[in-house]
């Protein structure tokens, strides 16, 4: 884009002036700083970029963002951007969303939206908990959670993000964490580089209502002890000093102690591109995302595969049919079967 | 109007009669193929240039079981020389391709009219299904009409001796033989529906041919025995010069919404899910892709008036269609265009209700969830469609209101309406309104909320316009700035701007007319698909000799300006509706007039003699008062 390679957009441009009303110590400053260091470098320009959101905290990122914005209605923000991408194909739409927004009111939404392959960016903030409604389990939340309203622990089990992804036949499904800056800006950028559907789970801490729920995966030793950081062709090496490896049984994946003959040629190699959902749905399957399993948490990208997105299919019809089927507006009205009542009042088959 | 029994004879001819109006009953079991049969009998008497209007009836269930009472399906068509409004009270003809269909359609039928029946299915087990303790075409029951006997089925398979098809796919075309005997007896010609057929099964010409091969076969049987007596003609209506289709109410509104996107310049953009009897917007604008017509068909009600707002927010048209249970889960949605008022339109299909209820059955019972069915204050302009063509103009006035003034528009039809057909005369392409959009560009001075100043619109500024950048979104918005602002002053201000924007549109809708005295006893006022019902049943009366007055509203919220005065002109009101009084309970708010309603919720359109009777009840009244 000319514009852009004129003046370089920077995150500055990207900061609306709009007072940011999130707790004082949320994930969510952190995401959104992410994203206003990420978009200036996709060489988008800016009023390309569209964001739309439900209902939640995580919902009102795209009044802080300085683009396109539509904060809509509790669950539906994937409906009103595939409306936009269907019919504006030239835009680079986001969504940002949380986890009761995305797997519980807007389920549907969010499972249709992956199964069509939109070309959309899903990031879905989760923090396990309701926020806005001031701190009710979501169905993100671990099982025997105690809130305002499961005083006595709660007795369903969670989803887990990735794996509805997953199964919703995603083609794009990664994983990172709201303070890992790095590392949330390069799955950002892997995000925003895929062509069609890429969802985006991003562990956010609400330290209100759920404070230090990825604790163990987020402190000084987690980071490296409990975090299995995915890389496309290398094998899955984890731990303090690089000591653990997974290795896959054929049925099961399994962690070893490396060393004592065993090495990273041992581990599983990880790729993303395997058509085959199954092993990224196994590997999501691993842990429920907190560190506190015998397994790591993998974060990165457990799954991008190439496929034809449903906007490009939705407007190649439409291209193709408009220049095979030529038509006026005026045939489409007559349509087929006419007759024609003149002046004297007799009457003929067919227009005049 | 009753058949004549006798005519003009010429020698070893049926006697011929001209008849200025025909009702004819097509029912059978829903696989019979009744709503074709129907519809053939109908397109081709358009093209002779009749006046036609139809009533098809069907179940909500796809294959009931056979022979039962349930599974009957039935298609009501009147043709006249004449301007008619109704399909017709009471049917002269009947045909009945089995026991339960004579049984469900038989209290309809006018005295002395003509049944048809297949004897073929008149067996003990399809009586016994049909509830029939004694085979009726033995019993004297149906002493009271004229009633042919035919095998159609036996008659079907012997036209087709020689075809390879299988015995059920020849049993198949024996709506084609009735349609045949129909033909000769109303003197209609067969090439339309022989073409219809060559076109339709153009990759299996062998069903084309045996169908055209019994439909023959019917003729012929009619024109060689002496079956009848008399063959009736029915000339064509004197209708205003012009060229004519026959178009269907979710056909109509269909191409009134491509004529609108072409009109307006914006591509339209149709999130639907299905749904009873609204689906058929979806089918047919599913193959106008090559108008650049996009149609979603989304995963529920809820996602399909959700892409249709993130289609107009692109700039796209954003349409969603559906019928009354549908637009109950979109009234969140349509609560957020309200909000970010972005233009919407949103097609009510009306059914009957509550829940489920009668999907596949007509009721005008969704005005007022249309006007208060979502939360808080919450106006959008309601208008309706008063008949199948009138569908076409209610269509484009929908997306005129939708562009001009930034809101959601929501339009009415119903079942009624949407399956039932009449001649529309073709507009001219350059005679349409003019619907050019401007969207704003200028970046100095944007404010996402600021307004013009005569319709209080706010600018449509489109993602992709540089400079334009900004956020909508369903939390009140700070006057001009579209910031999020919770201030009690700007709230109450911004819930009366909402408010005084969809007043507005009654300064230049058009004001209501009466037809007839402008002033006087009674005033008999109409919204939506009663129109032809109550014009007929005006016309008699004063035919009749009575005086009353007739009005229709098209534009529901708001009202056209002049309609308090009116209704003040007038002793009496009477409101016929298909619903229990809801266009009365909003005429009695507003104007403080006591208004009468006449209610029927049977699933069916008002026949013209209800009506009818309901004025001279109300006319005796005041001839004693």
């Amino acid at each position: 884009m000319p514009a852009t390679e004129a003046t370089p957009l920077t995150r500055k441009d990207f900061q609306s002036d709009q007072e940011v009303r999130w707790c004082p110590g949320c994930g969510d400053y952190a995401i959104l700083s992410a994203v206003q260091q990420v978009f200036p470098e996709l060489g988008i320009p800016r009023e390309k970029f569209v964001i739309v959101s439900g209902i939640g905290c995580s919902s009102r990122f795209p009044y802080y963002m300085n683009t396109y914005g539509f904060h809509s209605i509790h669950g539906r923000a994937p409906a009103v951007a595939t409306g936009i991408k269907m019919t504006r194909p030239d835009l680079d739409v986001w969504v940002v969303t949380g986890d009761g927004d995305a797997l519980s009111i807007g389920g549907n939404h969010l499972i249709h939206t992956l199964r069509r392959n939109v070309n959309v960016k899903i990031l879905l903030f989760n923090n396990r908990v309701y926020g806005l409604t001031k701190g009710q389990y979501s169905p993100t939340s671990e099982l025997g959670k105690r809130t305002k309203s499961t005083p006595h622990g709660s007795v369903d089990f969670p989803f887990n993000p990735l794996n509805i992804a997953i199964g919703s036949g995603a083609t794009f499904v990664a994983r990172s964490v709201d303070i890992f800056m790095p590392h949330l800006k390069s799955v950002l950028k892997r995000a925003a580089a895929h062509k069609g559907s890429a969802f985006v789970e991003v562990m956010q801490n609400c330290n209100i209502y759920n404070d230090k729920a990825f604790a163990a995966l987020t402190d000084k030793t987690g980071r490296q002890q409990n975090g299995l950081y995915l890389e496309h062709g290398k094998p899955l090496v984890f731990g303090d000093n690089q000591d653990k490896g997974l290795r896959f049984t054929g049925t099961d994946f399994e962690v070893i102690d490396l060393g004592n003959g065993k090495t990273a040629d041992d581990c599983l190699v990880w790729d993303e591109k395997h058509a085959n959902p199954s092993l990224a749905f196994q590997m999501a399957s691993i842990s429920t995302g907190d560190g506190l399993g015998d397994f790591p948490v993998p974060l990165g990208v457990l799954r991008a595969v190439d496929a034809p997105t449903y906007d490009a299919g939705v407007i190649d019809q439409i291209d193709e049919l408009t220049t095979a089927r030529p038509q006026t507006l005026d045939q489409l009205i007559h349509g087929t079967d006419t007759w024609t009542v003149d002046a004297g009042g007799s009457v003929h088959r067919g227009a005049n | 109007m009753t058949l004549p029994i006798a005519g003009q004879t010429d020698a070893g001819k049926a006697a011929e009669a001209t008849v200025s109006d025909v009702v004819i009953r097509f029912a059978g079991d829903s696989g019979d193929g009744m709503q074709l049969t129907g519809t053939q009998f109908t397109n081709t008497s358009a093209l002779i240039g009749n006046d036609l209007s139809t009533l098809p009836d069907f179940p909500a269930e796809i294959r009931a079981p056979a022979g039962t009472l349930p599974g009957v399906s039935a298609f009501q068509v009147r043709i006249a020389d004449h301007d008619i409004h109704t399909p017709g009270d009471a049917p002269d003809v009947l045909v009945a391709m089995n026991p339960a269909a004579l049984k469900a359609n038989l209290r309809d039928l006018r005295d002395n009219g003509v049944i048809i029946v297949n004897t073929d299915e008149f067996t003990p087990r399809n009586l016994k299904r049909a509830g029939y303790e004694s085979n009726p075409l033995e019993d004297d029951s149906l002493n009271a009409f004229r009633l042919y006997q035919v095998a159609l089925t036996t008659m079907t398979r012997r036209a087709l001796e020689e075809s390879e098809l299988d015995v059920r796919s020849k049993d198949r075309c024996k709506n084609f033989l009735a349609l045949g005997m129909i033909y000769w007896l109303f003197s209609r010609p067969l090439e339309p529906t022989i073409d219809w057929l060559r076109v339709k099964f153009r990759r299996r010409p062998e069903i084309a041919e045996a169908n055209v091969k019994v439909m023959k076969a019917g003729w012929n049987f009619c024109d060689i025995t002496d079956a009848f007596q008399v063959r009736y003609d029915v000339e064509p209506a004197r209708l205003e010069p012009g060229t004519y289709r026959s178009i269907h109410g979710n056909s109509a509104l269909a191409i009134g919404l491509v004529a609108a996107s072409r009109r307006s310049g914006l591509p339209l953009f149709l999130g639907a899910y299905p749904i009873t009897p609204a689906s058929d917007v979806l089918h047919e604008l599913a193959t106008y892709k090559h108008f650049g017509v996009t149609t979603y068909q989304a995963e529920d009600e809820i996602a399909a008036v959700c892409s249709a707002i993130g289609a107009s927010f692109g700039g796209a048209l954003g349409v969603s269609c559906s019928s009354g249970p549908g637009i109950a889960l979109k009234a969140e949605g349509i609560n957020l265009a309200v909000m970010v008022e972005l233009p919407l339109v949103i097609c009510d299909i009306q059914r009957g209700g509550p829940s489920t209820g009668l999907p596949t059955k007509t009721e005008q019972a969704d005005l007022l969830q249309v006007m208060f069915g979502r939360n808080n204050e919450s106006p959008v302009p309601v208008i309706a469609a008063s008949s199948p063509a009138d569908c076409f103009d209610t269509a484009l006035e929908a997306v005129r209101l939708a562009t001009n003034y930034m809101t959601p528009v929501v339009l009415l039809s119903d079942g009624y309406i949407a399956n039932g057909a009449e001649p529309w005369r073709i507009p001219e392409v350059e005679d349409l309104p003019d619907l050019r959009v401007d969207f704003h560009q200028e970046a100095e001075g944007f404010m996402p909320y600021m307004r013009n100043q005569e319709t209080l619109a706010r600018p449509w500024a489109i993602p992709g316009t540089p400079g334009l950048e900004h956020r909508i979104g369903g939390l009140e918005k700070e006057d001009v700035t579209g910031n999020v602002n919770y201030e009690p002053e700007n709230h109450d201000h911004m819930v009366r701007l909402r408010a005084e924007k969809v007043a507005r549109i009654a300064n230049e809708i058009p004001e209501i007319e009466v037809e007839g005295p402008q002033s006087g006893k009674l005033l008999v006022l109409g919204w939506g698909s009663t129109l032809g019902a109550i014009t007929g049943a005006v016309n008699q009366a004063r035919a009749d000799g009575l005086t009353v007055s007739r009005a229709h509203l098209k534009h529901l919220n708001p009202f056209p300006r002049n309609l308090g005065d009116v209704l003040d002109r007038f002793e009496r009101v009477l409101v016929p509706e298909m619903n229990l009084g809801q266009l009365a309970l909003l005429l009695r708010a507003r104007y403080l007039k006591d208004i009468e309603t006449y209610s029927k919720v049977e699933g069916k359109p008002f026949t013209r003699d209800e009506i009818l009777h309901r004025i001279q009840a109300i006319a005796q009244q005041m001839a004693g008062a």
